[in-house]
């Protein structure tokens, strides 16, 4: 090893705070973003090897009854490969001990042997017996939502008669990843299940003997769904078929999909800010690192080293702290990556875990990473290695000061001393100055960013379930029911109030962009279930025309005054086109509204409802739950306080976990940048400050000569940081914003707060041990060196 | 008089240090010989140390010639210069400038890694009797030890010229003529040219030739007939 070599390794252990600091923030930036692409992708990796593994079907469809035998012309259809069909049915549960009502998907096994299509991977026990009408195999979340094992029973009201079932079995399906009960915004395990059941015991109960009323089929690679889709409604339309749906559209799909699209969004959102920000960081702080070497550069000069040699000194100590950075960054970005790769395949109740591993990662981190600490390093050299030795040996002249008033005022007379030095100083050196207040103000900004989700959340929650979803309960009807059942229900023991909801599903079509969506007609007078607007206040709808999701309206490219296309999917299958009057704000799904008489008219249909939303009397819970239990017309019912509940268990505490990680992330960039600007500030200024203690000053004062510049920049620097902090957190939801869900952009006074309280603190951190420094500055070695 | 290995005319150097023009060296006409010891005396500012930077390679003048042998120092580049210091310069300065991170051996030791055919960083402190203190680092070593650590670093790489700005300036007198013991020891061994800037009137007695500077010029030349040996020097 060389000697330079040496004295490389040597300064690293003598610099180890200053160098960990920094490392710190590149690790920072580097852990980021190996964490949040490293679980994106390996839950991305999972899902398709479960897909992959559990053969999930391409394209969906449900018929009232469809003989076995039309299987054979659907697997003809040009681009299908596999079909399975079964019989699938909606049935409320009566579970013992639980006195909300509960509801299940009921699902057929074939009899013999496994299912072509979304295969079962059990858990636990083994598959009902052929035949049984009491043997189940339940999905693992609903048992243990329940703490059920084999032998556990329960009851189901099917095709209207209470039954007793007996669970065997748990197991899990691709299909079922995200279990979203009828009506419901939310996943609840406790309130919605999946059974299956013998294929043979399930027909005979719903008198479907040689009959089907779901299909999946499995496309060839490169086949058309629209076709396949088209195809298969026009088999089955004869037989009650419902318009066919691709995996965009299968709830448990489009909701996982949805949830890997937010943390694919985070990932590619929040791990590039981090990133620059840590990269400008390096830059700045070994610019100020190498620029203190002067001296010894100088030196180097003067031995007949040549200034490609002393560049490649100085490379290799800022390349050396950025390795240790990467290196640091890689272990806990991987560590914490596996962690939150396995709380989601929990979450998700994924069987297994693919953990995908990601070396290009640590080649764009570090390459990034490197050359930022490079720059920095050589926009020190650049200055330094063009002065002669002689000059580069000496400490630089004096820096020119200038008045900062006219003469006649006197300063000195306004401010201390020590005031008037810091002012001077950071007068003297403004791009210092301005730089040093945007890498604390970009500390603060990067804070703001990762805290501000909480507070959209809680606002996204206030908007839906506050004012605009506000009823108690809904109930969901397994079939559309005549107008009466309003009345019907409005009778049942609780209820204080019931409005009639009516759901059509539809293909709405502007140019060539169309999504399949649901038109909810509302009374005009709507007082449950509200439509609110940007400006949070209710709107209501029009007598004829359309309203629809402003994201709805952002994707089709249409706006209040267009028109649109529309395929209703139901009844009659038309295709209209209809004017689009309004668009509106909301949070979950893309969807249209309008008046349910405008909306009955187009359906050219008597007054039929889907469900009814309800305002309960809390103290009538229980009766009102075991009512609704025994309707054998009623397909599930939804609850608004427990979707709440589960909004916050599921889809908030997601985000607010990897909100988490990042501020916590965030919090270290930042220690290390406040750390290091105030280590390299006291470098900077030791002889001065030394001089100082000669001249009588004591340390207290000599400490606040230099923590009051500290001070000052770090509190300059907190507005900007927020505004910035705001800009930073608008590009987030902009790129978190999906079909399924976006947030409108909030961020609380609180969150600037806890941001500013984390710098400040970092800041004042740094001040105990610059304190400690000082105690310990040595006044004859550094006067003793020349001037 | 053999041929100089310095040959200066009209030399000159004018800088701006803050918002101050300074006169550092005003024409000036110089040879200095092969294996001569010059010491160069006067007070604070005279151009001493301007005069030693540019013989060294670390300046360049304002205007004027400066020659080493036949070399033109005035014209070269930056990459030239270095070259010229690496193969031919060796410096000692007041504060002794050891890298405070290497150990003595390794301060020799960067030297010798970039020249042509040095000596083992050993024998160069053994030149300066700190062969027992080779792997001591510099906060470990007093004064004078730092500054032969820094002769020897000077030497190891067997320079044409030895250039000297106060090597004794921080050091107490007993410390100081063990520095100067050296600097002889070596002119003595190696036959290297040694310029030896000082406050000390007292060290001009070891000297070939004295150059007494005011005001950025040479006001006055002693020639010494005998050199005395460091050991007869009080001060």
């Amino acid at each position: 090893m060389t000697a330079l070599d040496i004295k490389l390794f040597r300064d690293v252990r003598r610099l180890w705070a200053q160098v960990l600091a920094v490392a710190l923030v590149v690790g920072g930036g580097v852990a980021t973003l190996v964490l949040a692409v490293g679980s994106h992708r390996s839950m991305e990796e999972t899902r398709i090897a479960y897909y992959e593994r559990y053969g999930f079907g391409d394209v969906f469809a449900q018929a009232k009854r469809a003989p076995k035998a039309l299987a054979g012309r659907i697997g003809e259809i040009p681009g299908v490969a596999a079909v399975d069909t079964r019989i699938a049915k909606l049935a409320l549960l009566d579970i013992p001990g639980f006195s909300e009502p509960a509801s299940a998907q009921f699902v057929s096994l074939p009899d013999s042997g496994e299912p072509h299509l979304n295969r079962l991977y059990i858990r636990s026990g083994r598959l009902p017996e052929a035949g049984r009408t009491d043997e189940v195999l339940v999905n693992e979340p609903f048992a243990r939502a329940h703490g059920f094992s084999e032998g556990a029973r329960f009851s189901a009201i099917l095709n209207g008669k209470k039954r007793e079932l007996v669970i065997v079995g748990t197991a899990l399906s691709p299909e079922f990843v995200y279990t979203v009960g009828p009506g419901d915004l939310m996943p609840d395990d406790r309130r919605y299940a999946i059974v299956w059941m013998s294929e043979k015991a399930l027909a005979g109960v719903y008198d479907l003997d040689g009959a089907f009323s779901a299909v999946s089929v499995k496309l060839q690679p490169g086949a058309s769904e629209r076709e396949v889709i088209a195809r298969l409604d026009a088999l089955l339309d004869p037989y009650g078929g419902q318009a066919a749906n691709g995996r965009k559209d299968q709830t448990s799909h489009a909701w996982l999909d949805h949830e890997l699209d937010m943390l694919n969004n985070m990932s590619r959102t929040l791990p590039p800010i981090f990133l620059l920000v840590a990269a400008f960081l390096v830059n700045l702080t070994l610019t100020r690192l190498v620029a203190l070497e002067r001296e010894q550069i100088g030196l180097l000069k003067a031995l007949g080293y040549s200034d490609g040699s002393i560049v490649l000194h100085y490379f290799k100590f800022v390349a050396l702290i950025v390795v240790i950075g990467i290196t640091l960054g890689g272990i806990v970005g991987t560590w914490l990556g596996l962690r939150v790769t396995a709380l989601f395949g929990d979450f998700f109740h994924f069987p297994f875990l693919v953990f995908a591993t990601a070396p290009d990662l640590y080649v764009t981190a570090g390459a990034l990473s490197t050359a930022a600490a490079a720059i920095g390093a050589l926009r020190a050299l650049r200055e330094v290695v063009k002065l002669p030795p002689a000059v580069a040996m000496q400490p630089p002249a004096p820096p020119v000061y200038r008045r900062l008033l006219p003469a006649s005022i006197q300063l000195d007379q306004i401010v201390s001393q020590p005031t008037l030095m810091m002012i001077r100083n950071i007068a003297r050196h403004p791009v210092r100055a301005a730089f040093t207040t945007l890498g604390m103000a970009l500390a603060t900004a990067i804070l703001v960013v990762s805290l501000f989700t909480r507070d959209t959340m809680e606002q996204l929650i206030d908007v839906t379930y506050f004012l605009a979803d506000r009823q108690d309960a809904t109930i969901g009807f397994s079939e559309k029911r005549i107008e009466n059942v309003v009345e019907q229900v409005s009778r049942l023991p609780g209820v204080l109030a019931a409005e009639p909801f009516r759901e059509v599903p539809v293909r709405i079509r502007h140019g060539n962009v169309e999504r399949r969506i649901t038109i909810s007609g509302r009374p005009a007078d709507a007082d449950l279930r509200r439509i609110i607007d940007a400006d949070l206040r209710p709107v209501a709808l029009p007598e004829t025309g359309l309203a629809i999701s402003s994201m709805l309206g952002h994707i089709l490219g249409v706006g209040a005054g267009d028109t649109v296309e529309l395929d209703l999917l139901e009844g009659a299958r038309r295709t209209v086109t209809m004017p689009i009057v309004a668009t509106v704000e909301d949070y979950f799904g893309i969807r249209g509204m309008m008046d349910i008489e405008a909306l009955r008219k187009l359906m050219r249909e008597a007054p039929v409802v889907n469900s009814v939303n309800l305002s309960l009397d809390e103290n009538r819970k229980e009766d009102f739950y075991a009512a609704v239990k025994s309707m054998p017309t009623v397909g599930g019912v939804a609850l608004q306080r427990v979707s709440l509940a589960n909004f916050r268990k599921t889809v908030a505490l997601l985000i607010t976990t990897m909100a988490s990680i990042y501020t916590g992330l965030a919090a270290v960039i930042a220690f290390g940048m406040v750390y290091n600007n105030a280590r390299i500030s006291l470098s900077e200024r030791a002889r001065e400050l030394a001089s100082l203690r000669v001249l009588g000053f004591t340390r207290g004062e000599v400490l606040r000569i230099l923590l009051l510049e500290l001070a000052i920049l770090t509190l300059i620097a907190q507005p900007p940081g927020w505004l910035m902090g705001y800009g930073l957190a608008w590009v987030m939801k902009t790129n978190l914003a999906g079909e399924l869900m976006r947030v409108r952009l909030v961020v609380e006074h609180s969150t600037y707060v806890i941001a500013t309280s984390v710098v400040v603190l970092a800041a004042v951190a740094s001040a105990a041990v610059i304190r400690e420094r000082i105690d310990k500055l040595d006044l004859v070695a550094v006067l003793k060196t020349r001037d | 008089m053999t041929h100089p290995v310095f040959t200066a005319k009209g030399l000159t150097k004018t800088y701006v240090s803050g918002e101050v023009r300074v006169h550092a060296l005003n024409d000036v006409d110089l040879e200095i010989a092969e294996r001569e010891v010059v010491v160069l005396l006067g007070p604070s500012g005279s151009g001493k140390t301007t005069l030693l930077n540019i013989m060294g390679g670390l300046d360049r003048p304002t205007s004027g010639r400066l020659f080493f042998r036949d070399l033109d120092l005035t014209d070269l580049e930056d990459r030239e210069l270095t070259k010229y210091r690496r193969d031919h310069v060796g410096f000692v300065f007041q504060f002794y400038n050891l890298v405070p991170s290497l150990t003595a051996s390794e301060n020799v030791a960067l030297v010798t890694e970039v020249s042509n055919q040095p000596m083992r960083p050993a024998d160069a402190l053994a030149l300066v009797g700190l062969e027992e203190r080779m792997h001591h680092f510099p906060a470990q070593l007093s004064g004078g030890e730092q500054q032969r650590v820094a002769i020897a670093r000077a030497i190891a790489k067997r320079p044409a010229v030895l250039l000297c700005d106060e090597p004794t300036g921080a050091l107490d007198s007993k410390t100081g003529i063990r520095v100067i013991e050296a600097l002889l020891g070596v002119n003595r061994q190696l036959g290297t040219t040694t310029v030896i800037i000082t406050h000390n009137a007292s060290i001009q007695e070891v000297a070939d030739r004295v150059l007494f500077f005011a005001d950025g010029r040479i006001s006055r030349i002693q020639k010494n007939e005998t050199r005395r040996e460091a050991a007869e020097l009080t001060w």
